[in-house]
This record gives C-alpha cells, sequence and structure tokens, in this order.
C-alpha cells in the first residue's frame, strides 16, 4: 500500500508542512493553482493505474534481486555468444571509477565544474587514437552500428556521393542501423547500400568483386577487420588504396582489443575508423553496455563532419596550465539545429571513462599479451572443435577471436545443439543459421581471453557427448 | 541567514595519463597461454601483412597509479554533489540500490543473444516497465532500443517513414513541422531522416500560434514534434487544437515528453489526440545521466504505429516473456540490441518506489518548488524572466534572463556560469539554441532538493549578482576556486591548435614548443 504519512526519502519536501511554506510564500492557495496553465480538460481523466508501490529499500531489493535472479548468466555458465557484444575481462579498477558517484551522476555536467571528468574524456580518446594510430577520436555515439551509420553520413558530406559498399557477410543487426542511417529510398537523400561478394574460401571480400562496384558513385567502402565473422581482412590496405583511387573513402570497422597483435588501421590507410567500445572494460550488461567510436586523420574535412564532442585540450588563463572542453561546438545540433551534422545528445560517455581507466591499466605490453592470449585460445578452441566428429570449422586459421563452427555433418540443428549445450552450463555460439551468408547449419563461436584451455576442453567434451 | 558554501575544488595538479608511468610497468597482467594451446597452434598468429609492427604509444603505469588518478580525476569533478538546478535536465537522487542491483551478474554479465528462458528475470521487468509507461502516457506499446532522448525523437522519423512508406506516401509526406523552441534533437532527427524542417515561430505568449501551424501542415507533412511545456516553463493551452489540425491534414502527432516532470500523473499523451511520445529514463525516470549516457529514450506509441516499431519487442506470451523480432512492417533497428537494459531496470525501480502517488507528488512538488524559485529570484536586482507580460505560475523549469545585469555590469551569463562553479554549485543550463532571450538562463528546482537547497542557489546567484556589481573582471575571469582556471576558448575552432588526443597535442602544440627550444 501507498505510504501517504511518512516523507518520501528521495523528496525533502514531502516532509510534512514544506509545501504549504513554499505555497505561503508564493501566495498561492492551494497546489492546484500552480498549474493554472492548463487548462481543466487536458488533465488526465483515467487514473493512474500502476503496481504497488515498494515504500523501502528492502521491499525495492527484494523485488529487483528476485526477478533478476530469473536469468542465468555467463558468470554460472560458460558462454560462446559474441556478434556485437563479447564478455571480456573487467579490472576492478574500472567497476571502482565507473561507478563513482560524481562520474555515475545525475547531471550532464559543465566543463566548469566538472574537469576531472573532461580530462578522463580526453584521456579516452588519447588512448584510443594511440591504439589505432590516429590523431582525432570523437566521444562514443551510441554504439558500434550508429558509429558506422554516421561515418558513411559523413562520406556522403565530404564526396557528394551517395553509395557505401559493404561486405555481403555483414552482421545483419548492424546492417539493420546502417540501413535505417542511410534512408529509405524514397528520401532524396538516401545512400544505397551495395553488397560486395565474400571469397567463399576465405570469408574475405572479394577485390575483384569491389572494383567492379567502386563506380564515381561510391562514397565510402566499409571493411571490417576482423569481420562480422570472425576472419581477418589481409588485404586492407588493397581496399584502402583502390577506395582512394576511385575518391572514394575507407571507413574501417576494428575491435580495440585486436589493436595489440593487429595493424592499427591508421597504418593502412584507413579515412574514418568506427569500432566498438564495451570490450574496453564495459560489461555486457544484456547489451546495454554498447557504445561506438568515430575517429580519423586530423584533417577539416573529417573534423568538420563529426556529429558530436570533440574534446580538445586547450591552455587556461593560468599560465603553463591545460584544460579541457569542447571543439568545433557549433557544428552539432546542439549549435546549429537542423543544420548541425545529423545530431547528437545523451551517448555513452561513462564508457569512455571506462575505456580511460582499461587502456591505462593495460599498457602497450597488457594490449600485446591480451590480443596473443585471445587469438590463441580461439585458435586453440576451433582446432579442438574440429575434431568433434560431424563438426567443421568454416575459416580455420584466418581469424581473430571470433569463428564459424558448422554443424551439417552432425544431423542437428544449431537450434538443438544449444539446447542440448545449455542443459549442460553451455550457451553455444550464436545461431546464424537463418542468415543470409549460405554457411548452413552455423554457429558463431566468440572465445576471450576468459575461457581457459579447460573451458574450450569441456566445450568439445560436451560437445562429443550430446552429439553421439 | 543562508549559508554560502565556501568551496575549494580539489587541485591535484594532475597528469595527462600520458605523460605518466615508466617503460615497462605494468597495470594488468594476463595468463601466457596454457602449454597445450601453443603446442597446438603455435605463435605468431596474425598474418604478417595484419600484424602489428609498433608498440602503442599507451602509458605504462601500476594498478594503483591508474586506481589513484582516476579518483583524482573523480574529485576534480563535482558531479552534482553540491546543488544543481539544471533545466531541461530533470535532476533526481539515483538510486544505489537500483544501481547494485544491475551490478550483479545476473545483469551485467547476461549477452542479449542468450536463449530467452535464460532471460526471463530481465524480460519481466522490462514488461512490467512498459506497463507502467502505458500508463502514465495511455500508449500501447514501448520500447528502449534509443539510446537517450534524441535518439527516441530518431525513433519518431524511422516509425513515420516506415508509416508512410507502408501507405506509398514517403514521397508525398516529406516535412516535419515543429516550434523553434522545441529541443534542438527533433529538427536535427528529423532533418537527418531525409525530412524538410519547417519551424514555426513564437508568439507573445510564448508559444507559436495555432494560424501558424494551420499554414505550415498540408498533405505534405508527415509528423509534427512538440514538446509541451516548453523550457520557458510556459504550456501551450492549444496543444489539444493543435493536434486535431495536424492530424486533420493526416500527420503524426509525436510528444517530446523531455519536460514531463511538471506534468507526470496529470497529462496523458494519448488522451491530448498524441500518436507517440517519448520519456526520458535518465531525466524523469531516476537514471543517472553519467554525464551523458548510457541514457534511454523510452518510445511509446499507439498499436496504429506499433507495426512499424524496431525490433524487438518484449511481449508476453503466456507465462513466458519473449522477443518478438518477427515484425515485417519494422522501420529497422536504431541501434544494435534491446536499449541501455541496466537504465530500464533503474527507471522501473524509480517508478515502483514511488508509486502513484508519489509520482503525482514528485509533479506537484516541482511545480511548486520552482514558483517558489521564481518569487525568490524575482527579489534580485538584474534579472528578468522570460515573457514578464505572462502573469501565470510557470510550471516545472523557467527561462530567466540576466540581460539587465549584463548591461549594468557586462557580466554575461556564461560568465556568471562560470563564477558558480566556484561555489560547489554546477554551473546553471543557458538555453538551447537559438537563443530568444538576452544572456538567459534556465533553471528547474524539481522534486529533489530542499527549500533550504533552493534558499542556498538563490544566495548563490545573489552573491554573485552583489560580485558582478562590485568586481566584475573577477567574475569575468573566474572559476577561481576550482581545478583549473578558466579556459581559453580560441583554440577550439582553430585548426592549427584543437588537439583531440595527446597524440595530436605532441605534434601540434608540444613539437612546435620544442621546435622554439621552449620545451
Amino acid at each position: 500500500m501507498t505510504d501517504t504519512t511518512r516523507a518520501h526519502p528521495w523528496m525533502a519536501n514531502s516532509a510534512p508542512g514544506a509545501i504549504q511554506a513554499m505555497l505561503d510564500e508564493i501566495g498561492a492557495a492551494s497546489v492546484a493553482d500552480v498549474f493554472e496553465q492548463i487548462p481543466q480538460d487536458h488533465f488526465r481523466t483515467t487514473p493512474l493505474d500502476l503496481p504497488p508501490t515498494l515504500s523501502s529499500e528492502i521491499e525495492l531489493k527484494r523485488d529487483l534481486v528476485s526477478k533478476l535472479k530469473k536469468n542465468s548468466d555467463c558468470e554460472t555458465n560458460l558462454s560462446f555468444l559474441g556478434a556485437g557484444v563479447w564478455q571480456h575481462h573487467v579490472p576492478a579498477i574500472v567497476d571502482e571509477i565507473v561507478g563513482r558517484t560524481e562520474f555515475a551522476t545525475n547531471v550532464w555536467g559543465s566543463y566548469q565544474s566538472d574537469h576531472g571528468r573532461n580530462q578522463a574524456w580526453f584521456e579516452f580518446s588519447s588512448q584510443l587514437g594511440a591504439l589505432l594510430n590516429l590523431d582525432v577520436v570523437q566521444l562514443p555515439v551510441y554504439s558500434w552500428g550508429c558509429a558506422i551509420g554516421h561515418a558513411m553520413r559523413m562520406a556522403q558530406r565530404i564526396t557528394g556521393r551517395s553509395k557505401v559498399i559493404v561486405s555481403q557477410l555483414s552482421d545483419p543487426e548492424r546492417l539493420s542501423v546502417i540501413r535505417t542511417y542511410c534512408q529509405p529510398s524514397a528520401m532524396e537523400s538516401h545512400i544505397e547500400v551495395v553488397m560486395v561478394a565474400v571469397d567463399p574460401t576465405t570469408g574475405r571480400i572479394d577485390i575483384n568483386d569491389m572494383k567492379s562496384k567502386l563506380d564515381g558513385d561510391v562514397a565510402a567502402v566499409y571493411v571490417e577487420n576482423p569481420a562480422y565473422l570472425g576472419t581477418i581482412e589481409t588485404e586492407a590496405a588493397e581496399i584502402a588504396r583502390l577506395a582512394r583511387a576511385a575518391g572514394a573513402e575507407t571507413i574501417v570497422g576494428v575491435d580495440p582489443v585486436s589493436l595489440g597483435v593487429m595493424t592499427a588501421p591508421g597504418d593502412y590507410g584507413a579515412d574514418i575508423v568506427t569500432g566498438p567500445v564495451q570490450p574496453l572494460g564495459v560489461h555486457m550488461q544484456c547489451g546495454g553496455g554498447v557504445g561506438g567510436f568515430i575517429a580519423s586523420r586530423d584533417e577539416e574535412k573529417y573534423v568538420l563532419e563529426y556529429n558530436g564532442f570533440l574534446v580538445s585540450i586547450v591552455e587556461t588563463l593560468e599560465p603553463g596550465q591545460v584544460g579541457f572542453g569542447l571543439a568545433c561546438p557549433h557544428q552539432n545540433s546542439y549549435g546549429s539545429r537542423e543544420h548541425g551534422k545529423d545530431w547528437t545528445g545523451n551517448s555513452t560517455y561513462l564508457w569512455a571513462i571506462a575505456g580511460a581507466v582499461y587502456m591505462s591499466l593495460l599498457g602497450p605490453e597488457g594490449f600485446r599479451e591480451l590480443g596473443n592470449l585471445i587469438v590463441s585460445r580461439a585458435r586453440y578452441a576451433a582446432k579442438c572443435l574440429s575434431e568433434v566428429p560431424g563438426v567443421k570449422i568454416v575459416w580455420p586459421d584466418t581469424t581473430f577471436k571470433e569463428f564459424v563452427v558448422n554443424f551439417d555433418d552432425t544431423g542437428k540443428t544449431v537450434a538443438e545443439v544449444n539446447d542440448l549445450l545449455r542443459a549442460r552450463g553451455i550457451f553455444g555460439g550464436k545461431d546464424i543459421s537463418g542468415e543470409d551468408n549460405a554457411l548452413g547449419q552455423s554457429a558463431l563461436y566468440c572465445v576471450t581471453e576468459v575461457h581457459t584451455a579447460a573451458d574450450i576442453r569441456t566445450l568439445c567434451a560436451t560437445l562429443k557427448e550430446v552429439l553421439s | 541567514m543562508t549559508r554560502i558554501p565556501e568551496f575549494r575544488a580539489a587541485k591535484w595538479n594532475e597528469p595527462v595519463v600520458m605523460e605518466m608511468g615508466r617503460p615497462g610497468a605494468r597495470g594488468q597482467l594476463f595468463p601466457a597461454p596454457e602449454e597445450e594451446v601453443t603446442q597446438a597452434v603455435g605463435t605468431n598468429l596474425i598474418p604478417g601483412a595484419m600484424a602489428r609492427k609498433d608498440s602503442a604509444k599507451l602509458p605504462e603505469i601500476t594498478e594503483f597509479e591508474a586506481q589513484r588518478h582516476y579518483l583524482h580525476l573523480s574529485q576534480m569533478t563535482l558531479g552534482m554533489m553540491g546543488i544543481s538546478l539544471f533545466g531541461t535536465c530533470t535532476m533526481k537522487y539515483n538510486s544505489k540500490t537500483a544501481e547494485y542491483a544491475t551490478l550483479r551478474p545476473e545483469l551485467a554479465e547476461v549477452h542479449p543473444y542468450q536463449h530467452p528462458d535464460t532471460l526471463q528475470g530481465v524480460l519481466e521487468i522490462i514488461h512490467d516497465f512498459d506497463g507502467i509507461l502505458r500508463s502514465l502516457s495511455g500508449m500501447d506499446q514501448f520500447i528502449f532500443q534509443a539510446g537517450g532522448g534524441a535518439d527516441a525523437a530518431y525513433t519518431m522519423t524511422a516509425v513515420a517513414r516506415a508509416y508512410w512508406q507502408d501507405r506509398g506516401m514517403l514521397g508525398q509526406r516529406t516535412e516535419m513541422v515543429t516550434s523553434m523552441q522545441a529541443h534542438p534533437c527533433n529538427p536535427a532527427t528529423a532533418a537527418a531522416a531525409g525530412f524538410k524542417v519547417v519551424n514555426l515561430p513564437l508568439e507573445e505568449n510564448g508559444y507559436p500560434s495555432l494560424d501558424a501551424l494551420k499554414a505550415a501542415v498540408s498533405e505534405k507533412t508527415a509528423l509534427i514534434m512538440i514538446n509541451n511545456p516548453d523550457d520557458m516553463g510556459i504550456y501551450n493551452p492549444e496543444i489539444k487544437e493543435w493536434v486535431k489540425v495536424a492530424k486533420e491534414a493526416g500527420a503524426l502527432c509525436f510528444y517530446d515528453h523531455a519536460n514531463f516532470n511538471g506534468v507526470m500523473g496529470k497529462l496523458s499523451a494519448r488522451e491530448l489526440g498524441f500518436d507517440a511520445c517519448m520519456f526520458m529514463l535518465h531525466k524523469t525516470f531516476g537514471a543517472p545521466k553519467a554525464g551523458g549516457g548510457p541514457a534511454v529514450g523510452a518510445y511509446g506509441c499507439t498499436d496504429a504505429l506499433a507495426p512499424y516499431l524496431p525490433c524487438p519487442v518484449v511481449v508476453k506470451d503466456g507465462d513466458r516473456y519473449v522477443l518478438d523480432e518477427d515484425r515485417p512492417k519494422s522501420a529497422g533497428k536504431v541501434r544494435e540490441f534491446w536499449g541501455n537494459i541496466p537504465q530500464v531496470v533503474k527507471a522501473y525501480a524509480w517508478s515502483r518506489a514511488m508509486g502513484a502517488d508519489g509520482i503525482n507528488l514528485a509533479s506537484d512538488i516541482s511545480v511548486v518548488a520552482n514558483n517558489y524559485m521564481d518569487k525568490k529570484l524575482a527579489e534580485i536586482p538584474g534579472l528578468e524572466i522570460s515573457n514578464p507580460s505572462i502573469n501565470a505560475h510557470r510550471m516545472e523549469m523557467t527561462r530567466w534572463s540576466l540581460g539587465p545585469l549584463t548591461e549594468e555590469t557586462g557580466v554575461s551569463t556564461v560568465d556568471f556560469a562560470n563564477r558558480m562553479a566556484d561555489y560547489g554549485i554546477d554551473p546553471y543550463w543557458m538555453s538551447h539554441e537559438p537563443w530568444i532571450v538576452a544572456e538567459p538562463f534556465t533553471p528547474e528546482a524539481g522534486e529533489l532538493w530542499s527549500k533550504e537547497d533552493i534558499d542556498t542557489w538563490i544566495g548563490v546567484i545573489a552573491q554573485i549578482a552583489e560580485e558582478a556589481r562590485i568586481d566584475p573582471e573577477m567574475v569575468k575571469t573566474a572559476p577561481h576556486n576550482q581545478a583549473i582556471a578558466q579556459v581559453k576558448g580560441d583554440a577550439f575552432e582553430d585548426p592549427a591548435k584543437w588537439a583531440m588526443t595527446w597524440r595530436a597535442y605532441q605534434r601540434k602544440i608540444l613539437g612546435e614548443n620544442k621546435a622554439k627550444g621552449v620545451a
């Protein structure tokens, strides 16, 4: 039951007499008086129908925890799910810092009062720039797919062209977002998404097919490295060279945790680089941990097309001191409304702080060790799985942390296999059999630093058991 | 007598992390691959062309140094731990009970592609919260995919495209009509979605005229996007007629409920005639904004628009909660996955802890407190309320002008905001573009702050107004008690000076100094 006799712990002026004291000062006779602007026939007629109030912290906690405990999680189970959200280790210090109420605050934060936050933002961009070998990194947008969408629209504005080339084997989740950003074909400013074929023997972009599609209308080629299905795009430099020769921009998508062992995209000709921020110290949170970065060289043609917050280091009035603030603020939608570059608003900036702490903890050697550990264990998992009767690895030895496992010869669907695994405490890879990929009954498995060799053996032994 | 805070921010002279550390120092070690792993797969697994040759120029520091550095940065962040009457943002207490619940592995370590059988708890919360928002708005279905209020506005434009495309009229319905005072995200998202934006000017009474709307809407109008009350604290009493006029022209009507706090429990978007609305869970519903997200723009609509929603939609099927992905008319996704789910859980927690009576009381308090604040602000010479001819009480926030004080002292609203930070008070929100009153500021009292907090805030405003008269130069060079001095803004627009990363700073600024022998 609702308790109307006691003040609410979250509302100071719910204490007895507080409202009346303010009404007396205002000179209003009643609460209704201060709502005088609203015509009487605008007030709702249907009463609110909400579940019972949980007045005490004890009741609230019990409700939340008892509901959440109906979930089954990837800490208790052994999970091989990835594809846009990946299970990585989150250092405890990252949790401590993003949990600080100064950062996890209700306020949006002004630059004068929140200097430390501004510096943490700049340090996110600076460290990510060091991994990418690029000079400009924007604070993250909502997600990787959104980052790609914005990057394609940047390329459209830069080149005045309206086609983008993407891999035929793109992540359907990201692709759906990309298509939304590129608008339906009935719109005048529509961007046509052109699919480029993939070499079926390697999973990589078919360069000849790309060449045939690189006409004078192409604004950008988008290439992921590693790609959605885990493959490493060894010809990325050649793709970028061809795109440049055709007057198109090269947009690259990278997994930041691969960059201790994989070449920085700034070094193979990428013009605009996007990627997910969730691997950099953010828990999966049922997909609520995603965010996407956008980066480029420090050239005006790119800088003047960013949609969001660019944090620049600058001098202060005190000689020798530095501070931080927003560069080019007038080009975003706050400054220019419908004439701004796309739009911005609340985004995922807390994850910029998570990323800053994460990257500072790892350092160059940490990233190298991490990348090496992931690729080693993922290849090991692929190798062990290939020894399970009926199980095939579609593109062995060309992947980073994800890889395609085919079950066609087992006589079972991925859904059936995953049901059997789940009953034994294992979440199998993402079922990609319904996707437009001609890969039959296949699943996308993800192996990271959290999976030990013993975990991998458990997976393989369990698979053997359920498939026999 | 109001007690004015004597504030001194922590001032650590903290280096940029890129300057810290020593070669070989480590903050995080990873195990080497097991022997069985390296024996099976070997080493150097990345193909030569893609194997990184250089070492990333990241700092090399210890675990403690990372912790200390970022704790210092948090200490140099006010983060609302003083008093913030930041208009348009609706400052609230963010429940740590809810926060800690979301950090549990049952949510933090959950993957959205898990089988729905393993996600019943979180799906139940989403479903129940959808029900709460339906009751508050009268809408038939909510989704939470949008990563903020602006993204919910974008969701509306995507839904509108799908709606008109389904009718074969997307080529004809090409315009979006809004008020020039609407939040910038409305025109900006409509433009990014490909619509032509029609902005209605404001009249003396603070809102656009019904006649202007009638002239603007036509068979070309795809939708209107409007907030009410607006950021001036003015409620458009003709909003029902607006919706009627727009609908007669065939347009969809979207209620941007950014300013819901003063009317929650009192108005229903559906009863006013709207087809869709959005709530900001990080503002009105007690989830943190965290300095700019992760946030949620909860988007709700009628059954007529529901087929066009981005997928997935959480539905209850018997006793089970499922993710409905099979919606052939869907507009497509605006973002991957289902949304920032921890924020949905926090908003659910806020709604349950407030209850219907608490929500109603909160809107009462927020409007009463705002009028109390207005009364006190009006007593300070040099300040002027916007639209002074309007005598009616404002809603939950009010646009004010510092114009008279600026004329008298030369101290601008930006200067004034800088000085507020010296008292441990978050600088106020000024105004969205365009600035339609001189030297604007927009406070919002809300239900969180006590009458004493509001008095303290007013006391600081009065004190700075006095300082502006006695020592305007001191105010203009503020802040003086903050972690750093006022930043010089000229570099922000100067391609030769802006530096968005340490790499760029080294190249453009430090390198330059080196050349001159300074560094």
